[in-house]
């Protein structure tokens, strides 16, 4: 046997099964949606991050695609049961929008146009693991798949990248978001099959 | 664009008659956040979600979501002030 671990950074590894347990392949990019599509116009749009504290950090849409751009290749895993392998977008990590924040929260809540929540251990959003995406496949991101801007998690079921993010608040405290309330799990990781209360 | 549709309350009828014995699709409810009094029949129900999610026709926020999982409903009413279902008492009503 080796010493060197694999490690817990990435799941799928060469020669695993490529996806989670449960979930099925697909081409299609299916529209889930839990209410209408907000309208958000890109001069009055804005994201918010805001600490623990009260502290308020904002970025608008000039600023936040003024900063250093990463493009992400991912695979996405709904808790519908749909995977789809190698998608591309374009965005800002949350590394570089967490950057000189002062926070001892341990939990964040994102928060969308529309009323959406969702939340995670903020240890999930750090790491080159999270991203404030707004350009999907060369284009900029559809209003149905949350555009303006999406969160994007893709180590998470992807009710966790929320859609039309506004922003996020870090929170001493864990504060489940709207699926969360409703039977779903509070962290959602696919690849445990941590889709229900209890999973 | 493509605008995410919903369908009308009387889908709901279907799953929540696996929760409750009265035909709920007959109700009417009351919105917590405007106020709009209105039959479940009329609320927006988006059902291309990881539950069921129904919202008021007139402000369009939610009165009723509902998660089934493979052991329990998940029912969320919060939304709703009350809902009020017929239901006539078999006897003579005194007033």
């Amino acid at each position: 046997m080796g010493i060197v671990s694999p490690g817990f950074q990435g799941r799928r590894r060469t020669g695993g099964p490529a996806l989670p347990p449960g979930q099925y392949l697909t081409d299609d990019f299916p529209v889930l949606s839990a209410g209408p599509t907000p309208k958000v116009p890109l001069d009055t749009w804005e994201f918010v991050l805001s600490t623990e504290a009260g502290a308020e950090f904002r970025w608008t849409w000039p600023e936040l695609t003024g900063l250093p751009q990463e493009t992400p290749t991912v695979d996405i895993h709904c808790v519908t049961r749909w995977s789809k392998l190698g998608t591309r977008w374009q965005g800002v990590s949350l590394d570089t929008l967490l950057d000189g924040v002062d926070t001892a929260a341990r939990y964040a809540l994102a928060h969308s146009y529309g009323g959406y929540t969702t939340n995670l251990p903020l240890d999930d959003l750090r790491g080159g693991r999270a991203w404030v995406v707004h350009t999907y496949e060369d284009g900029p991101l559809p209003a149905e798949h949350g555009g303006p801007a999406r969160l994007l998690v893709p180590h998470l079921y992807f009710w966790k990248s929320a859609k039309w993010v506004h922003g996020i608040r870090l929170l001493v405290d864990d504060q489940p978001g709207f699926w969360e309330t409703a039977g779903y799990h509070d962290y959602g990781d696919p690849w445990r099959e941590q889709r229900y209360q209890g999973d | 664009m493509t605008e995410m549709s919903y369908l009308d309350g009387n889908m709901l009828d279907g799953p929540l008659r696996e929760l409750f014995a009265v035909d709920l699709s007959a109700a009417t409810g009351r919105c917590q956040s405007c106020g709009t009094v209105a039959p479940m029949a009329g609320l927006h129900v988006y059902s291309h979600a990881p539950g069921l999610v129904a919202r008021c026709p007139t402000c369009t926020q939610v009165m009723l979501r509902l998660v089934r999982t493979p052991d329990r409903a998940w029912l969320d009413l919060r939304g709703a002030t009350f809902l009020a279902v017929p239901m006539p008492l078999d006897g003579p009503v005194t007033r």
